[in-house]
């Protein structure tokens, strides 16, 4: 079944649209990530305009985000008040990260900036996940379920002032460091035109040392607040959200979420982040290929007609 | 002194002209309005039409060009070069100007039934519907380019060349049909039906299809133009209510 999206101005399949949508629920569900640095690619493949792919992305993963954080407070899984403190880091880094942004338009060459960053951020934190989750499987293997291991002592994490207590993730720190992953995180998402959840949710279990079936509901949490700005900052500057585009996404998206977070309560947390690692890593690979090997069309098209 | 001179070969021209002249077209299409509705899916347009004359048939025959074509833009065309190790965008030029869609339909070879004086003056072939001024200094092929520009919007099924799919009966009727893709754009798509003889324009007709979006979609699309706010929050309302009932519907299904 063909259907015409209004505002990208083309005629796709709907059960495309849809199963594209429940296979990025299902992750964002499993994962706490919102999936943006998946679908924005996969709809460049199916002949979506970049520009609305990006912004119409942000409007989904708001959708499938709230439908996985629902799941998630009802299990207790989510951190308020971590969340809180990380939203308001985000929101800052997000409106620094748009002026970065269009000073590296003024440059040129942006695509290439966004795509590089993709690269080497999905590479580092891939790579490093999945050695570590790669690890501690093992070592449950050998051992049983043995208590995970005390992080060595961060003296200076403890030493900094402004201490609050996070109950839901068992922590007592100062809020300086949650404050600053979530600014780092709103520039990037910003720059890269994403949710930022898989930088987020490696973040928050290596540098904030939270549990991480509590992780992903917060990051969940926040991604709803920094998509939801992004996606009006996109509708009432660039028009390039498609809310029929949008609907379909979000269909496939929200029972795909449902379906994602019953799979990742049954999983164990080493083995869900095996998980993540590989499909981060995957999507490394693919864009760094992109830019190694000759492609088949050297030339592209952009209309200058301001849509 | 020249005006004598000119004035009887300005008479014979006339009379030589006058019986090309009286041939015109009458024409049909099958629609003059292409809707854009949800399910759009492409459209196939019927042009057809009767050469209308007072003079007998004449010997030579007579050909027919039948071109349509979206509204015009500037597009930004960049090509990849290989530098430090990776594919990047290095250079670029920008076509002035080239129509969203192209069709042009003949019945015959274009080279047969179109000089290229004619094709020039009309811009009538792929080529000569799209205009390309200047290149940045760096860019000495700027006409790979526009091939480049041509080549990605026929794969595309954008610019259709259909040499010999015009039908031509006894010189008089004439039907062709036109393939429009599903990625359209609106505007007004001017449709030019040229008669030629030995490769010379006798008769033009123009018209215009248009191609608009129709109900659901001409409104979502308008509100996304003239009250944007209210758009992006109708989006995230929609994003928000659909996670909430997903949410509410798969507990009540798990409860049971």
């Amino acid at each position: 079944m063909q259907t015409y999206l209004p505002v990208a101005e083309v005629s796709v399949n709907a059960f495309l649209l849809l199963g594209l949508g429940g296979i990025v629920g299902i992750l964002s569900g499993m994962f706490g990530v919102g999936g943006g640095f998946l679908i924005t690619p996969l709809l460049f493949f199916i002949g979506v305009p970049p520009s609305v792919a990006v912004a119409t992305g942000a409007n989904q993963i708001v959708a499938s985000s709230f439908s996985a954080v629902l799941a998630h407070l009802r299990r207790r899984t989510v951190d308020l008040t971590m969340g809180s403190v990380l939203l308001v880091g985000g929101l800052i880094g997000a409106g620094l990260g748009v002026f970065v942004f269009n000073y590296l338009k003024s440059l040129g060459q942006v695509d290439l900036l966004v795509r590089l960053c993709y690269v080497i951020f999905l590479g580092i934190i891939g790579g490093l996940m999945f050695i570590e989750s790669l690890n501690a499987l093992r070592k449950a293997r050998r051992s049983g379920p043995a208590q995970p291991k005390r992080r060595r002592s961060r003296k200076l994490m403890h030493a900094l002032p402004f201490k609050m207590r996070f109950r839901t993730s068992g922590q007592y720190m100062s809020v300086i460091p949650p404050l600053m992953v979530g600014l780092a995180v709103g520039v990037l998402s910003a720059i890269m035109g994403v949710g930022g959840g898989f930088i987020m949710v490696p973040a928050m279990i290596y540098l904030l040392g939270m549990p991480t079936k509590v992780v992903v509901g917060t990051s969940l949490f926040q991604i709803i607040f920094v998509t939801a700005f992004t996606t009006m900052l996109h509708a009432t500057t660039n028009q390039t959200v498609d809310i029929m585009l949008a609907l379909y996404l979000i269909i496939g998206g929200v029972i795909g979420a449902q379906v994602g977070t019953q799979i990742g309560l049954k999983l164990k947390a080493e083995q869900l982040r095996v998980l993540l690692a590989a499909l981060v890593l995957a999507v490394c690979g693919k864009l760094a290929l992109e830019l190694l090997i000759e492609p088949s069309e050297l030339y592209n098209l952009t209309s200058l007609d301001g849509g | 002194m020249r005006l004598r001179h000119l004035l009887p070969a300005l008479l014979l021209w006339l009379i030589a002209a006058l019986p090309l002249r009286a041939e015109e077209v009458v024409l049909g299409l099958s629609t003059d309005r292409v809707a854009i509705t949800t399910s759009f899916d492409g459209s196939e347009i019927l042009i057809f039409g009767a050469v209308k004359r007072e003079k007998p048939i004449q010997e030579i025959p007579l050909e027919i060009v039948i071109t349509v074509a979206g509204p015009s833009h500037p597009v930004l065309v960049r090509r990849k070069a290989h530098r430090y190790g990776i594919w990047i965008n290095a250079h670029a030029v920008t076509v002035d100007s080239a129509p969203s869609f192209y069709a042009v339909a003949t019945t015959g070879p274009l080279k047969e039934v179109l000089t290229q004086t004619e094709d020039l003056r009309h811009r009538i072939s792929i080529d000569r519907a799209i205009r390309s001024v200047g290149a940045p200094f760096d860019v000495t092929d700027s006409e790979q380019y526009t091939q480049a520009l041509i080549r990605i919007r026929q794969k595309e099924g954008l610019y259709q060349e259909l040499e010999g799919k015009v039908a031509l009966d006894q010189q008089t009727l004439f039907r062709t049909a036109i393939d429009m893709p599903a990625d359209l754009t609106e505007g007004a798509y001017s449709t030019r039906i040229f008669l030629t003889r030995e490769g010379r324009v006798v008769s033009q007709y123009e018209t215009t299809i248009n191609v608009r979006k129709v109900g659901l979609e001409r409104w979502l699309y308008v509100l996304s133009r003239q009250h944007a706010a209210l758009y992006g929050l109708l989006s995230l309302a929609i994003a928000i209510l659909a996670g909430w009932g997903a949410s509410a519907g798969f507990s009540l299904l798990r409860d049971r």
